[in-house]
């Protein structure tokens, strides 16, 4: 009796995974076999599409590549990713460690208003950086994406790395400054080296969160050459209304993946960042 | 031989020259470097956000556009004429649907899905990657493969449904038609969307609660089953009560992404067909930047303030109850 409970709930459990994990997964799933399929094959609605009908080929991947600005875009993504990483560092870094020593209700509440400015959404901003970014004669160009994706990667690398000093005790630094440490000296050399992983979290996040992002640079960029991955897959790839379904599929999936993985590493923390100590421990 | 050493220590710092004294104590002082070292936030969110969130509202009331962007104000006609539009009235509709619908729909599963992930199982790590991937991928491309699965010809639910015999015949369940139609039809569009949004940001509710479920004393579940505590007594009465906050967190990020989200509907339908499925921020989108109405886009995009106003002050309450407990 009681081993066949124990079968049962054994039995629910990978039922439940399974099924969300199929559901999850699928929409890649289909990018692959899209990806290698031939396009008699691809387009031809009443073979089978879970399987290959025909040989498999490698020509979609070779048209992304060669006949399309595909490694183009990875290039300007990883530019525009690069910079935000460096500037979100150099103004999150000191922001966070001051909130983070910074007791009392002023230092609390200012933390809290930097992380809710991370919910304003860029659907409310992107009309007047629009103009903004034009101001700046930064139009069409990758200097725009670099000027405003901090206004989200800076809020939330911030309230990350707060949580992350705060967890380091004030003993250590007060011990090297009796030791004849300054205090600039005492954060230095001592801190930073101790908060390698919260800042090596901070880069993968401000990474991958302009990585991801599509509003902004579907408002300030048109022109092909300068587009990031994210809007240059789904929109470049598209003639009017022909859609090249394989090397967009090819597109897609290659760009996923890999932030997909480094991400996946770092999740648990970026969860940290959102349940704001509601949960401890 | 001692007292030699003791002379060439450096002498402590106060007692240098005076200008390296002064630094020192400027630096020394607490308060002020933290106001130094946190000013430059400030001042970028300040410009970068602050003063464009003054300037969308400025918009909304001008009549500024693309081609003169001048901010002549005309008080509050464009919200009396974007009130009076039809697509925005559908847009302000689905933008709550969809948020609304897919949230209790996330929220209910990924209960479900978090409870087993707590469990430890063969394989747990492929299927918890599986299951992030949602959410690690970045969006537009994720939504691209759905736009392929939801082809109006090729789609492989359709081929399923024609071999099943449910569709394409002539006394078939859903009809002779050999399609579907799932981004063509408004009802089916609407579900495809509010579909993709479950799939999007289940994996974060999931993991947030799989967080909530891990913080469970285990020796409460444990005591109540031994005093003969069924599943769904346990859950209901012990889980549940204690997941609340951490369930309300889960629920208003979701609302916040979903709420404010366009890459969904831009990629999937671009708001149609017929404008059915399309919400605030794309039709912002279209009209602000494709149509280079500044002011009219400006003005459909506040009406998404409200609520976030709503959900910031929301979280601020749960984050002061977690201060002080």
């Amino acid at each position: 009796m009681r081993s066949l409970k124990k079968l049962m709930e054994r039995a629910t459990l990978y039922g439940i995974v399974t099924f969300f994990a199929l559901f999850s997964v699928f929409p890649f799933y289909w990018m692959l076999i899209a990806m290698f399929k031939r396009d008699h094959d691809l387009f031809n609605p009443s073979a089978n599409p879970f399987l290959f009908n025909e040989p498999a080929t490698l020509e979609h991947l070779r048209m992304l590549l060669y006949d399309t600005l595909f490694l183009k875009y990875l290039w300007n993504t990883c530019v525009v990713g690069m910079s935000v990483v460096v500037i979100t560092l150099i103004i999150a870094v000191p922001a966070a460690y001051s909130l983070a020593r910074w007791s009392g209700r002023w230092g609390e509440n200012l933390g809290i208003g930097i992380f809710l400015t991370y919910l304003v959404p860029p659907t409310l901003l992107f009309i007047p950086l629009s103009r903004l970014v034009g101001f700046f004669g930064l139009h069409e160009s990758l200097g725009a994406l670099i000027l405003v994706y901090p206004t989200f990667t800076i809020p939330f690398c911030t309230w990350l790395l707060m949580g992350f000093f705060k967890s380091i005790p004030k003993d250590i630094e007060e011990q090297a400054m009796i030791d004849g440490c300054s205090r600039m000296g005492a954060m230095v050399k001592i801190i930073f080296p101790l908060s390698v992983s919260g800042i090596l979290t901070v880069v993968v996040f401000a990474f991958t969160l302009s990585m991801h992002e599509f509003i902004y640079a579907l408002a300030f960029i048109s022109v092909s050459a300068k587009k990031t991955i994210s809007i240059g897959v789904p929109t470049e790839l598209v003639r009017g209304d022909v859609f090249r379904w394989g090397p967009l599929m090819a597109g897609a999936l290659i760009a996923s993946l890999p932030v997909a993985v480094i991400y996946t590493f770092f999740l648990d923390r970026f969860i940290t960042g959102f349940t704001m100590g509601a949960v401890k421990g | 031989m001692r007292q030699t050493v003791e002379a060439e220590r450096p002498a402590p710092h106060w007692e240098d020259g005076q200008t390296g004294a002064r630094q020192r104590h400027f630096w020394d002082s607490e308060k002020r470097l933290a106001v130094v070292m946190i000013a430059p936030a400030i001042l970028y969110i300040a410009c970068m956000v602050g003063f464009p969130l003054v300037l969308a509202i400025l918009y909304s009331l001008s009549d500024a556009t693309t081609g003169d962007p001048s901010l002549h104000l005309v008080g509050l006609k464009n919200f009396r004429d974007i009130l009076q539009d039809p697509v925005f009235r559908k847009s302000l509709g689905n933008t709550f649907i969809f948020a609304l619908v897919s949230q209790t729909l996330v929220i209910i599963l990924s209960q479900a899905l978090a409870m087993a992930l707590a469990k430890e199982f063969r394989g747990k790590w492929l299927a918890r990657f599986f299951i992030l991937l949602p959410w690690t991928a970045p969006i537009a491309l994720g939504t691209i493969g759905w736009l392929w699965m939801l082809d109006s010809i090729f789609s492989p639910f359709d081929w399923m449904l024609r071999e099943a015999g449910l569709l394409g015949t002539k006394n078939a369940l859903l009809g002779p038609l050999s399609n579907l139609y799932w981004l063509g039809e408004p009802a089916l569009a609407m579900t495809s969307v509010i579909l993709v949004h479950i799939w999007r940001i289940m994996p974060l509710a999931t993991v947030i609660l799989l967080a909530g479920l891990s913080s469970i004393p285990q020796e409460i579940l444990e005591a109540a089953e031994v005093d003969g505590a069924g599943f769904w007594r346990r859950h209901l009465r012990i889980t549940l009560p204690l997941l609340r906050p951490i369930i309300s967190i889960a629920f208003l990020f979701g609302l916040v992404f979903t709420f404010t989200d366009m890459t969904v509907v831009y990629v999937l339908t671009r708001g149609g067909p017929v404008h059915s499925t399309q919400v605030l921020s794309s039709w912002a989108f279209f009209k602000g930047i494709e149509g280079g109405d500044l002011a009219q886009g400006a003005a459909t995009a506040i009406f998404l303030f409200p609520l976030l106003a709503g959900v910031a002050v929301l979280i601020l309450k749960m984050a002061r109850r977690s201060e002080v407990t």
